[in-house]
């Protein structure tokens, strides 16, 4: 082997047992463990603190008030959902001075959820925060436990409720139910069996919307006879939905 | 839930963490549990074959509250400044004119204003959006030195002591859910809230969440939260040409959300 | 939108939607550096090898300076992307602990090969005379140094020297795909990311591997000319014209692929083609229309075809008109390597929206830093220069090459 040859080998034999070396003496313990990664990495992660404390903790001393939000259309929205994260309080049961989670008393806080947006799904129970009893805080007449309206809820809006709140947003809130579908009193003992039906022609809406009816000059009016023939209203519009403005 | 709640006895867990807690503060506490739950004793329980984490999320019940951002940045520690989001909440608004414009100011962690004149708009709907946790995470397959990875449940987590911060991982995803974190310089994500996990707690965006649009369960479990959602609905991954196969599945979701 | 003004400057530039993760910029100004550099070591290294596989006679006063070029740019190439880490000090866990399934992991094998096995040997067989030369003569600390880098070898019979003729055969032989590797990977590392539309395609290395012989070529026609000019060295025109020839052709082929890649992605046109068309005609209108088409490929092949052409010129003319072409292309391929790092990450995953992108000036990401790293190289091969002389016919070479 020619002298040029073996010193390079030489050269390269001592940078790569540098290399086989290092390699021994630095690879982090635990390297490769479960996978191409620091197993210890996992248990860093895992000891890292939590904020929120879960509402199986809260249930365990505030049962009373858990019953009672389980029972309301509350019942899916969790103890931190609203008052924060909670597990300081928590820890802190054992020690002197019992640190309390947050109790948010202001409109802005339900109005978080439950002003009004096109883009919230249709039936959510949503309000206009300028025009549903402004200033007035929102406690006052619901409890956030147990938000049920202040009134009992009867007729139509006992079952239909997600059609009964788009439609009190929309230009239609004025019209009763009934104006558009007749109803046998059997559908409230046998739903299924007696439903109620849907205009089978034009000339209900027509009744407003025709050219020449007496209605308001901001209801929309069209030609009956050119306007979508062929078609029932509601093939096309929401009468229930704001779209419908 | 009720499978994580089946694995982890979580009343007895948190009495003994609180018996022993006593006269201790929150570290000593936090590191009695890490000795608990060791990693050694924590996968002697797990069997890594049945458990598979996933996310559902139920589009149409979004409401857009921002709950969960801000949930998930108290949690997990998350910078501060509106660049940095391991989870957030997006806005379509399709306008019948067919033009579709997207909006996440603040992630969504604010709540959204009407801006657009309601006759104009044909329809909207929030997206959540988070880290896709997925099988085949394109962020693993790049990451130079092993800081990123997969557990035998399927989460995709970050060894941010171990993570040289080159970005790749970031240009690697296709879901922008990863970010640089500006105090750690290392890479940073949703990590399906690990720590709660192991603790038998919900992930903090779950938990929050006062529509049940998140649904966090065990995706291979024969009867679970989970389980119903896939049953009942149509479900859709995001990005699904990309191979990524994402463990966070969506339900009633639009052709334009991507 | 309320809080609007509480938005970071970066926020409310973007136009479109852009997921919130994406407004900061990862890689930046010196990511876009290292392709360019490592394009430039390839290009030079492919300029050497000519010589010396394909025997192009006329390019031999250049084998050298391709050689020490290519050296001096190599040793640069990994400070960009070690100043760009999060975690510099973290960087040699990519030795340690190189994750297979990863492209990027292979850099520091693929550079390690090419620099130990390829360059330094090569370089180091072409020396060895003189470097034995210059430990007999030298003294003191002097004497030791070549001695180290020369081995302690002394061996100077012309057996050895003929055996380090085929050895320097050999190496190039391995060197050629060495140096496709070096640069083809390069670009691997952006072809392959199936997330971003801009830089998943298969010509990716390819259209690198290319342009990057255009930018070594040039940089060593650069240098030759300049360096020639301060020494006052005559110019072998011969060779200054096949150096220029190479060019052309290196050129051709790069604006053809570049072109097909450009065509291929407009006859497709897939979900991403609107947001990238809109990218291109309004963040990258300059650096890309401007700069790296027209002035950076265009004017270049126009001048540089006229010139191979009509070879009646004037001598003085036809230097002037390479060196001009050369400067162009070398800012033509800067370009290429910004539009391609940099653009890949103007528009947003949501293929709605585009961000923005702005150098700061001081910092370790910044245009200085940048300047610094793009100088440093020219500042190595001065030294190198002293220590390995540059020139076959310098006194000290009796090495035989010719």
């Amino acid at each position: 082997m020619p002298g040029q040859v073996k010193r390079l080998l030489i050269f390269v034999v001592i940078i790569c047992v540098l290399f086989v070396v290092s390699r021994v003496l630095l690879v982090p313990e635990g390297f490769g463990k479960y996978g191409h990664y620091r197993a210890t990495a996992i248990d860093t992660i895992i000891a890292l603190p939590i904020n929120y404390a879960g509402h199986i903790v809260c249930n365990d001393c505030h049962d009373d008030i858990a019953e009672t939000k389980d029972a309301s259309y509350h019942q899916g929205v969790n103890c931190e959902s609203c008052h924060g994260p909670s597990n300081d309080h928590v820890q802190s049961l054992e020690e002197d001075e019992i640190i309390l989670p947050s109790a948010p008393r202001d409109r802005n806080q339900c109005s978080i959820c439950h002003a009004y947006s096109p883009a919230k799904a249709t039936g959510f129970p949503q309000i206009d925060v300028v025009t549903h009893n402004p200033v007035k805080p929102c406690i006052s007449c619901h409890d956030p436990h147990a938000p049920d309206p202040p009134s009992v809820i009867g007729g139509c809006i006992a079952c239909h409720r997600g059609i009964t709140r788009t439609k009190a947003l929309s230009a239609h809130s004025n019209i009763e139910c009934n104006e558009c579908h007749t109803t046998q009193d059997e559908h409230m003992v046998n739903p299924r069996a007696f439903r109620p039906d849907k205009p089978r022609s034009r000339d209900l809406c027509g009744k407003c919307h025709a050219k020449g009816a007496t209605s308001e000059t901001f209801t929309k009016k069209v030609d009956m006879t050119e306007h979508g023939v062929g078609y029932l209203c509601w093939q096309c519009h929401f009468p229930h939905h704001p779209e419908a403005n | 839930m009720s499978n994580i709640k089946r694995e982890f006895d979580r009343r007895k867990f948190i009495k003994g963490c609180l018996l022993g807690g006593v006269g201790l503060g929150i570290l000593p506490t936090l590191s009695k549990m890490h000795e608990v739950l060791g990693s050694t004793e924590k996968l002697a329980e797990y069997v890594p074959e049945i458990r598979s984490y996933g996310m559902g999320i139920n589009v149409k019940a979004c409401i857009g509250c921002g709950k969960c951002v801000n949930a998930c940045e108290q949690e997990n520690n998350v910078p501060k400044d509106p660049m940095y989001y391991r989870t957030w909440v997006e806005r379509y608004t399709l306008l019948l004119s067919g033009e579709t414009i997207v909006e996440s100011p603040f992630g969504g962690s604010r709540g959204f204003t009407d801006t657009h004149q309601e006759s104009k708009i044909l329809k909207s709907f929030f997206v959540p959006k988070l880290c896709n946790h997925c099988k085949n995470a394109p962020c693993v397959q790049v990451c130079p030195v092993g800081a990123t990875f997969t557990t035998s449940e399927g989460v995709v987590l970050v060894d941010k002591d171990y993570c040289i911060g080159c970005s790749y991982c970031l240009q690697a995803c296709p879901y922008g859910a990863r970010f640089m974190n500006p105090i750690t310089h290392t890479a940073d994500k949703c990590t399906f809230c690990y720590h709660r996990l192991s603790r038998g707690l919900l992930p903090a965006c779950v938990e929050v969440c006062p529509t049940k649009a998140r649904i966090f369960g065990d995706t291979k479990l024969r009867s679970s939260q989970l389980t119903r959602f896939f049953r009942q609905n149509e479900i859709q991954v995001l990005k699904g040409g990309l191979n990524t196969d994402p463990q966070v599945f969506y339900a009633r979701l639009d052709g334009e959300v991507r | 939108m309320e809080g609007i003004e509480q938005l970071p400057e970066i926020l409310r530039l973007a136009s479109g939607y852009i997921y919130p993760n994406e407004a900061e910029l990862h890689w930046g100004f010196l990511v876009v550096i290292y392709p360019y550099l490592t394009g430039l070591v390839a290009g030079a290294f492919i300029l050497a090898s000519l010589v010396k596989v394909f025997n192009v006679k006329a390019l031999l006063p250049t084998y050298r300076l391709s050689m020490l070029t290519a050296l001096s740019f190599l040793i640069v190439a990994p400070l960009p992307l070690l100043a760009h880490l999060g975690h510099p000090e973290r960087s040699l866990q990519i030795f340690l602990t190189p994750q297979p399934k990863s492209a990027m992991a292979m850099f520091g094998f693929v550079y390690a090969w090419y620099l130990m096995m390829v360059l330094l040997a090569e370089i180091w067989l072409e020396y060895r005379i003189v470097l034995i030369e210059k430990g007999r003569t030298k003294k003191g600390l002097k004497k030791l140094f070549y001695k180290f880098v020369s081995l302690w070898d002394t061996d100077t019979s012309k057996k050895s020297i003929i055996f380090d003729h085929k050895a320097i055969h050999f190496i190039t032989l391995v060197g050629i795909p060495s140096a496709f590797l070096l640069h083809g990977y390069v670009g691997f590392i952006f072809g392959a990311i199936k997330a971003n539309p801009w830089w998943s395609s298969v010509l990716m290395p390819v259209v690198f591997l290319f342009s990057a012989i255009v930018s070594g070529i040039a940089l060593v026609l650069i240098l030759y000319t300049l360096t020639s000019l301060f020494k006052s060295r005559p110019i072998d025109m011969k060779c200054l014209e096949k150096l220029a020839a190479f060019l052309l052709y290196a050129l051709l082929v790069d604006f053809s692929l570049e072109m097909l890649d450009f065509i291929h992605r407009l006859y497709e046109s897939e979900e991403s083609i609107e947001i990238l068309g809109h990218m291109i005609t309004n963040r990258l209108f300059i650096s890309l229309i401007i700069v790296q088409m027209l002035l950076g490929t265009i004017i270049p092949l126009i001048t540089l075809s006229i010139l191979h052409i009509k070879k009646d010129m004037p001598v003085e003319f036809r230097r002037l008109g390479y060196l001009i072409a050369a400067v162009l292309i070398q800012m033509g391929i800067f370009s290429t390597r910004w539009n391609v790092v940099v653009g890949g990450q103007l528009f947003s995953k949501s293929l709605r929206g585009l961000t923005i992108y702005k150098v700061e000036m001081l910092g370790t990401e910044g245009l200085f830093m940048g300047i610094l790293l793009l100088v440093l190289p020219l500042i190595i091969l001065y030294f190198v220069a002293k220590i390995l002389p540059m020139w076959q016919d310098d006194p000290v070479v009796d090495s035989g090459t010719k």
